[in-house]
């Protein structure tokens, strides 16, 4: 407990940073770059703090480590944060997406830039922190406060239909939340705390365990999200502006995924068992229904919007089979796609900030102009739909395993959605990259610049590293997802 | 006869706005005036901390630490109208020198309201209050919607003292005590007379807290009634009688709550759902402010509903961060102003952050905070009531609560809307007032930053109900 607080460290250097730069006067281009500037270091000062983090964590310990406890609110509702092998790659994804997006958002944010930053901090804040806390309580103020920032940032430098999306995506998903509410303050009535160290030793019974477990399910089915409740996520990608798109993606679906993993299946595992076949039967339902709809998109955003819920329907699936590789899967699963989709996003922000419009049939041809982001969307096109030697290979083939050992015919659907997904995606590419250059304003695009390059290398190496050499972070996850698998069978046992 | 000297604040009101009155009649500046109602208010918060706790004069009133702690908030809604009508006075037409009198005689009177324990000194209280009320919804005389709020409210609550009036003779009448504690001591499952009592206090207090279905009168006045005393009307006297009813209900028939739960039960529901529709349609942000004040006092009454100690501790703690918020936001309604003309219509916020950038993000959150989201105050507020809620079993309660939130945050998102996505307006030259800007900032500060430690609110608000429990 004597060590440097570094998760605090982490949650708060953002806020510190928006001190700051309110302090910052914005009122011409010379103020706004330092306030861009400012951001940029401030964030990544928080990446490499979340990597020193990343290689003190003891690998081979399964409990929390850099645990933090101080009293809060009230005896039972303390302010606890703590890492484990699965959270702290999910803090590490965060803190590298943040500086990534707010170099995304140097020139295609072009007015209130100081408000932009200041909301892109303050989310990182609260991202960071639902990762950390291990108390039900502050989960919760975190995962719904995110909501505010994020509402503003897609309301405000969003597209057209921008009120409808944002009031569409913060309703929903308070809507799905604060059912959660009400089942974390039943589990604090009955258990007498909300600390989930202790609650993951704590046994629920059977009924209160189907009725907590639909409340908790109820938030992060609309979250991650799960057919039939992912209708907001297209709406809010299409609107976002890139570096919106690139967190929700990134980080904010994998919250959801998260949840599942530490508190579905860690505090109500008979509950898990039991609903495991729906979740099974929405997740094959969303990643076949929503790759044949991406199939169908004329909108590039809303294309990669619709796969995301199909990558995330494999997310679930792994989870819920109880497995350690499942588990290991998912979680890089989500690592992969936080970095993947993060990163097509990113592809689709270039040309859109060339030409302006996301419409597919708009671009044609584009390898002739610009061979170094042919290049770049292919490797994320690739890895999107799993080819082997990506980090999309490893994920969804630990998840396909996994599934197989429970199921041979939910494998065999779930793997449609792995040739689905070669489908829509070798299409979009071949539809913008390939073909003729027939259309006049092509011919004037420019390829990547060189703040381009920099966003885009260490995804790259990152999505391939991942798939050639995923040792270091099964390494990781192993100890945490084999402690998980034990605890939740010797529940059921 | 008894000392005198235990009501010593009550007493120190009542002298300085005697004193305040005379003083007014020879001395033009009223400002001073209003200055020296402060100050009276000041003193009186230091006199109210200093008070022992004890029932006098028979056991008909009360200064416990429940009291106290009314009596302090009300004395802070009361500084804040009076500072709100420094900067507003001249351009509302409402400078006149009864104004803090008034607030003073008001203030007495929910003095006297949250430390009654008879029904006599309630009443009295309750309409010592009211009186005050009815001239300071009408002040401005020249204005059509401000007389028409005040005699609306005139009627309208004189009507509520009626029945209020009338279930206390039943009351009497079937106890034979007007002592809350001896009330229900003869209590027998067959006295229906007393029954009928009850439901007739609780319809003129269900009035004076403005719960539906005695909710009409809320949205008129407070949009008829200049800024300050809507604030008034939002900060001061909701939180007095929301005290009352709790001391009546929990002294005199806290062991028969079974036949009053399901009238709360009723009320609290009806005032939550009704609120969080009816608000969505408004375009006037008092009115919309009288609705979302209304769907406050649901909640508040979930608390009481809850008949626990659980329950009146969240009830404590809404009121307190209800208090804090509603400061805020009626401050910033009052600094809507350009070239001496005040805006009212939630259309006028449009594009506001374009030129308010720091004021607007903090209404901003303050519309969040209303609406409950994490991690500003209101979500605390809420956190608390529906602890008590689940810990009385009261499920149903609680998931009525949780979907009127969810409703609700629609109209409280709408403001944020319009002050952020739309085509931005001149500016407001009202923001710059200093001294709206004393009161707006610490209480925004206040919200946003409660989450840090909000441990001193929770224990005070246990502290304070140690006389019920």
């Amino acid at each position: 407990m004597n060590e440097l607080p570094i998760l605090s460290i982490l949650i708060l250097l953002p806020i510190v940073g928006i001190f700051f730069m309110t302090l910052i006067r914005n009122n011409n281009d010379q103020s706004s770059n330092n306030l861009k500037h400012t951001a940029l270091w401030i964030s990544f000062l928080n990446f490499l703090i979340s990597l020193y983090l990343l290689f003190s964590f003891n690998q081979q310990d399964a409990d929390f480590q850099f645990e933090e406890r101080y009293f809060w609110i009230e005896y039972g509702i303390s302010y606890h944060l703590g890492v484990d092998g699965i959270s702290i790659l999910f803090i590490v994804l965060t803190t590298m997406l943040v500086p990534i997006c707010i170099l995304a958002s140097y020139d295609s944010i072009k007015f209130s830039v100081k408000e932009y930053l200041i909301a892109f901090l303050a989310l990182e804040t609260f991202m960071i922190g639902v990762f950390c806390s291990l108390d039900l309580v502050l989960f919760y103020l975190f995962f719904e406060g995110g909501l505010i920032p994020m509402f503003l940032i897609i309301g405000i430098w969003g597209g057209e239909r921008r009120v409808y999306s944002t009031f569409k995506f913060f309703l929903y998903t308070l809507a799905g939340s604060v059912f959660m509410l009400l089942a974390i303050i039943y589990i604090f009535i009955t258990a007498g705390t909300t600390d989930v160290s202790y609650l993951l030793d704590y046994n629920f019974t059977r009924n209160e365990q189907i009725v907590l477990w639909l409340a908790f399910f109820a938030s992060f089915m609309v979250k991650i999200p799960m057919w039939p409740f992912h209708t907001w996520l297209p709406d809010a990608h299409v609107e976002a502006p890139t570096a919106g798109s690139v967190i929700l993606a990134g980080v904010l679906l994998k919250m959801a995924g998260y949840g599942f993993i530490r508190f579905s299946i860690g505090f109500f595992p008979e509950a898990s068992e039991l609903f495991a076949p729906l979740i099974f039967a929405l997740s094959i339902v969303a990643i076949i229904v929503t790759s044949l709809i991406a199939l169908v998109q004329e909108d590039m955003k809303k294309l990669i919007a619709y796969s995301s819920v199909a990558h995330m329907g494999f997310v679930t699936l792994g989870i819920f089979t109880f497995t350690v590789q499942g588990i290991e899967g998912s979680v890089i699963q989500m690592i992969s796609h936080g970095i993947v989709s993060a990163a097509l996003f990113l592809c689709v922000g270039v040309v859109y900030d060339r030409l302006h419009t996301r419409e597919i049939s708009r671009y044609g041809g584009l390898v002739s102009k610009m061979p170094m982001y042919a290049f770049t969307f292919m490797i994320f096109i690739l890895a999107s739909l799993g080819l082997p030697g990506t980090s999309g290979f490893v994920g969804e083939f630990l998840v396909l395993l996994s599934i197989f050992s429970i199921n041979t015919y939910f494998a065999v659907f779930a793997t449609t959605g792995v040739v689905l997904a070669a489908t829509y995606s070798l299409w979009l590419y071949r539809r913008m990259i390939f073909g003729a250059l027939i259309k006049d304003d092509l011919s004037e695009m420019l390829d990547l610049t060189r703040r381009e390059i920099i966003i885009f290398v260490p995804l790259i190496t990152l999505t391939i590293f991942i798939g050639i050499y995923p040792k270091p972070v099964i390494d990781i996850i192993e100890p945490s997802a084999k402690k998980i698998v034990s605890q939740v069978n010797g529940k059921l046992n | 006869m008894e000392n005198i000297l235990h009501i010593i604040p009550e007493i120190f009101i009542f002298c300085s706005a005697l004193i305040l009155l005379i003083l007014g009649l020879f001395i033009k500046n009223i400002k001073l005036i209003n200055n020296l109602a402060i100050l009276s208010l000041l003193i009186a918060v230091a006199l109210v901390i200093n008070q022992p706790y004890q029932s006098i004069y028979l056991n008909s009133y009360v200064i416990d630490e429940f009291s106290s702690l009314f009596k302090i908030m009300i004395f802070i809604g009361s500084i804040v109208t009076l500072v709100m009508f420094v900067s507003s006075r001249e351009d509302l037409h409402i400078n006149l020198y009864e104004f803090p009198i008034l607030i003073l005689f008001s203030t007495l009177g929910m003095m006297v309201m949250v430390s009654a324990n008879d029904l006599l000194a309630m009443f009295i209280g309750l309409e010592l209050q009211s009186l005050s009320l009815y001239v300071l919804a009408a002040l401005n005389r020249n204005s059509l919607l401000s007389s028409e709020a005040g005699i609306k409210y005139f009627i309208l609550g004189a009507l509520s003292s009626g029945l209020l009036l009338f279930g206390i003779s039943y009351i009497y009448g079937f106890s034979g005590n007007a002592n809350f504690n001896l009330i229900a001591v003869n209590y027998n499952s067959e006295s229906l007379g007393l029954l009928i009592g009850i439901v007739f206090v609780l319809a003129g207090l269900a009035f004076k807290v403005s719960a539906v279905p005695f909710h009409m009168w809320t949205p008129d006045v407070y949009q008829g009634a200049p800024t300050p005393i809507t604030a008034f009307f939002a900060l001061a006297p909701k939180i007095a009688a929301m005290g009352l009813l709790v001391r009546f209900l929990f002294n005199s028939f806290g062991e028969l709550y079974l036949d009053w739960q399901q009238i709360i039960f009723f009320i609290s529901i009806a005032s939550m759902m009704l609120a969080a529709f009816a608000a969505i349609a408004q375009t006037n942000i008092k009115r919309l402010m009288a609705y979302s004040s209304i769907g406050h006092i649901g909640y508040a009454l979930i608390g009481v509903a809850c008949v626990s100690s659980e329950g009146l501790r969240s009830l404590l703690i809404y009121l307190m961060i209800y208090l804090v918020m509603n400061i805020s936001v009626f401050t910033v309604i009052l600094s809507l102003k350009r070239n001496d003309a005040y805006f009212e219509n939630i259309s006028d916020l449009s594009g506001m952050y374009k030129n308010h950038p720091f004021t607007t993000i903090l209404v901003a959150l303050m519309m969040f905070s209303l609406a409950g989201i994490p991690p500003l105050a209101g979500f605390f507020g809420k956190f608390y009531i529906f602890v008590a809620a689940l810990e009385s079993n009261m499920v149903f309660l609680a998931v009525i609560g949780i979907i009127a939130s969810v409703i609700s945050a629609f109209y409280y998102l709408r403001i944020v809307k319009i002050m952020y996505f739309d085509e931005p307006k001149e500016k407001f030259d009202g923001v710059n007032i200093r001294s709206l800007q004393v009161l707006f900032y610490p209480s925004s500060f206040l919200v946003i930053l409660f989450f840090i430690y909000p441990a001193p609110i929770i224990q005070l608000s246990e502290y304070a109900i140690k006389s019920f429990y």
